[in-house]
């Protein structure tokens, strides 16, 4: 019922956004929210993607006459540099005017910022890193976040391939902070499930050969050969994989889900198996009125992975201020006490330290394109994984 | 342990010892005739790798070519390129420090690495992401038992050595070799001798050159992957194993090229930690094996360093 109502009430937004366009609002007060995001630089498709999801949450929000407030988007810049991202984070904080904030992609920056909030504040919904510390390694009211974490995807990693009936992994990740923990919430995870970690290499994020690695993979036959790291990794790892002659399924986390792993495995990544955050657009409740209202607002970036998730935590953030006005400690509680909330990427629910509970969900390379498990041809049983 | 598994071992370091030798050569080959250490010789590998794969890339947008006939427009590319910077190189940075000291060589030439790979890095669309290497050699699989190489690996391992070979008979059986060797043993007395001392210098940057420059195509048709900094590495390393081996000797940089893959292998194995290690353990042992041979492996005959 209540999901139903948010479906409409989007969807007349949609066609209010349509054709108001442009009409002057009502005599209502302005309230300014803030979006931190890497907006330059090379992570700046996805930040470029959350700003304009944010920025059509709020026209749409805006267009609605059942809003209190006309909202005002104001965007900064953080560059993916944490540095960078604790001075926008302290201007966006010491601005009265800002209500909350819609913050950061990179796990990085928005560890480097949390401190920054809470001494200033100024709650805060993080709309893509996935660094559990973020949430979970602090006590701070200020902090929220809508996207899942690591752990999610290293529960889900575990659970589904011990599900497949794999049963030995060689695990492989680099030494950066989000391969190790990468690996550590697989791991952990695993040995409930019955899984068997044979051995486990941490390699620096740029080595190039691996050939010495595989051989002992080789040696140790594993069913999956798991990767906790970047495209990069998982490139080289899966093409000279082939070139020892190594059999094994493989499996990685979501910072080998992209369009490189693709290009630079070639055949080699069919039947690659990766976890990640969001569900596509598609399987969203109101995904499609989401996509025809961005294609129709004309932004000339895509959504990306986590623009669905900046556009949740924005109506998340001002159905807030609707409902207790625009103060920071007023809103700050009735964050903290999200539960059932409704939005584009699903029900959104808080635990004791403001962290959306979400599961992971799987995907498979397949016929050049990642595509959602549920809907592959690997899940029909048309195909059959590589490691089966 | 299981012998297809050791051939595996031995394959992958013979593999790794063939690129890490041919860049040692090079370095060796410029400390024989000018007493110079040229520290952009890895970046020239890079310069190398990206011209192949531009090369292969462009010819490939306009004419499908069978592959052989790609792989030849690469090599073109990556010799032509490597000798073109290492000619300019030479003749810019190299020749006009002559009687500098050599410190300022280094620096010079560690620079110039850095603007090589700084261009390479802004001049190619998205240069800073790791591009994937067309597949230009045959594939396929031979496998024996729990052995198995791919095609390629094989082609590219016994070009490589067939390289080294030729390098070695260049500089032992033509008239450039006789000069060069003549330059570095007395270049005073090898342009009394007749000698043209520039056209031998330049000669010898641009074989060195080549040979980084095939490093590189090597490189990314074994890893099908390039990178704008793969040379850094790679440069440190080929200076370490022609250190160890006997800076100005051919022999001794193919030693150590062979020796340094060697350690890395073996630590992979041998250790029960983790192969983070394996570059660790590589150069510890390289540092101990300089201190032990303070001039090489195999000493340069007429060593008149003091």
């Amino acid at each position: 019922m209540m999901r139903n109502r948010n479906i409409l009430r989007l969807c007349s937004a949609v066609l209010a956004a349509v054709s108001l366009a442009g009409a002057p609002a009502f005599a209502r007060d302005t309230v300014k929210i803030a979006f931190i995001g890497p907006l330059t630089g090379g992570n700046s498709a996805t930040g470029l993607g959350g700003r304009n999801s944010a920025s059509l949450a709020v026209d749409l929000h805006n267009a609605n006459p059942a809003s209190k407030y006309t909202y005002e988007l104001v965007p900064f810049d953080d560059e993916c540099k944490p540095n960078v991202g604790v001075q926008v984070a302290t201007k966006a904080a010491s601005d009265k005017s800002i209500i909350a904030g819609i913050t950061h992609y990179c796990s990085a920056v928005a560890i480097a910022t949390v401190d920054t909030y809470n001494r200033f504040g100024l709650p805060v919904v993080v709309w893509g890193a996935v660094l559990p510390e973020i949430t979970y390694g602090n006590d701070y009211p200020e902090i929220h976040r809508v996207n899942g974490t690591m752990i999610n995807e290293g529960k889900m990693a575990a659970e589904f391939l011990t599900k497949q009936g794999f049963k030995t992994f060689v695990v492989i990740h680099d030494t950066t902070d989000y391969g190790k923990g990468q690996n550590k919430y697989f791991a952990e995870n695993l040995k409930p499930q019955g899984g068997d970690i044979l051995a486990t290499f941490a390699v620096p994020p740029d080595q190039q050969d691996f050939t010495a690695e595989l051989t002992k993979v080789k040696e140790l036959k594993p069913d999956v050969v798991f990767i906790g790291g970047l495209t990069p990794l998982g490139v080289r790892v899966r093409s000279q994989m082939d070139r020892l002659g190594i059999p094994a399924q493989l499996a990685g986390v979501s910072g080998i889900m992209s369009a490189g792993f693709l290009d630079g495995a070639g055949a080699a990544a069919e039947g690659t198996i990766s976890f990640h955050n969001g569900a596509p657009l598609t399987r969203y409740a109101g995904g499609k009125a989401f996509m025809d209202a961005y294609a129709k607002a004309g932004y000339r970036e895509d959504p990306d992975a986590y623009g669905p998730f900046a556009f949740s935590a924005a109506n998340l953030i001002m159905d807030a201020i609707d409902k207790v006005g625009p103060d920071r400690k007023k809103v700050r509680a009735q964050l903290n006490g999200t539960k059932g909330y409704q939005a584009l990427v699903g029900e959104i629910n808080f635990d004791d330290h403001r962290q959306n509970i979400v599961s992971a969900n799987v995907y498979v390379a397949q016929d050049g394109k990642w595509v959602y498990w549920p809907d592959s041809a690997y899940a029909a049983g048309a195909k059959k994984l590589p490691g089966k | 342990m299981d012998p297809g598994l050791l051939a595996q071992y031995l394959f992958n370091g013979l593999m790794l010892g063939t690129i890490y030798a041919i860049v040692a050569v090079g370095f060796s080959l410029f400390f024989g005739v000018l007493d110079v250490i040229k520290f952009s010789h890895g970046d020239v590998v890079a310069v190398g790798a990206f011209s192949a794969f531009g090369a292969a890339g462009l010819t490939a947008a306009l004419v499908a070519l069978p592959g052989p006939l790609a792989l030849a427009v690469g090599l073109v590319a990556a010799l032509g390129a490597g000798a073109v910077s290492g000619v300019v190189i030479g003749r810019v940075l190299v020749l006009p420090l002559k009687n500098a000291p050599a410190v300022n060589v280094l620096l010079a030439t560690l620079m110039a690495g850095t603007v090589l790979r700084e261009a390479i890095r802004l001049a190619v669309p998205n240069g800073g992401n790791p591009k994937p290497f067309p597949a230009l050699l045959p594939d396929g699989v031979l496998a024996a038992g729990s052995f198995s190489v791919g095609i390629d690996s094989v082609i590219i391992l016994v070009g490589g050595l067939a390289v080294v070979l030729a390098t070695h008979l260049v500089i032992t059986r033509t008239r450039l070799g006789l000069a060069i060797r003549a330059v570095a043993q007395d270049d005073e007395v090898a342009q009394l001798a007749g000698v043209n001392f520039t056209k031998t210098v330049l000669g010898t940057f641009a074989l060195g050159s080549m040979l980084a420059g095939l490093a590189g195509l090597m490189l990314g048709l074994y890893y099908r992957e390039i990178n704008f900094n793969m040379g850094i590495l790679l440069g440190i390393i080929g200076f370490a194993c022609a250190v160890v081996g006997g800076l100005g000797s051919l022999i001794g940089p193919i030693l150590g090229g062979f020796l340094f893959a060697g350690i890395q292998t073996l630590a992979t194995v041998v250790l029960p930690f983790t192969s983070a290690y394996k570059d660790v353990v590589a150069f510890a042992v390289i540092i101990a094996l300089i201190g032990l041979f303070p001039t090489g492996l195999i000493a340069e005959k007429s060593s008149e360093r003091v």
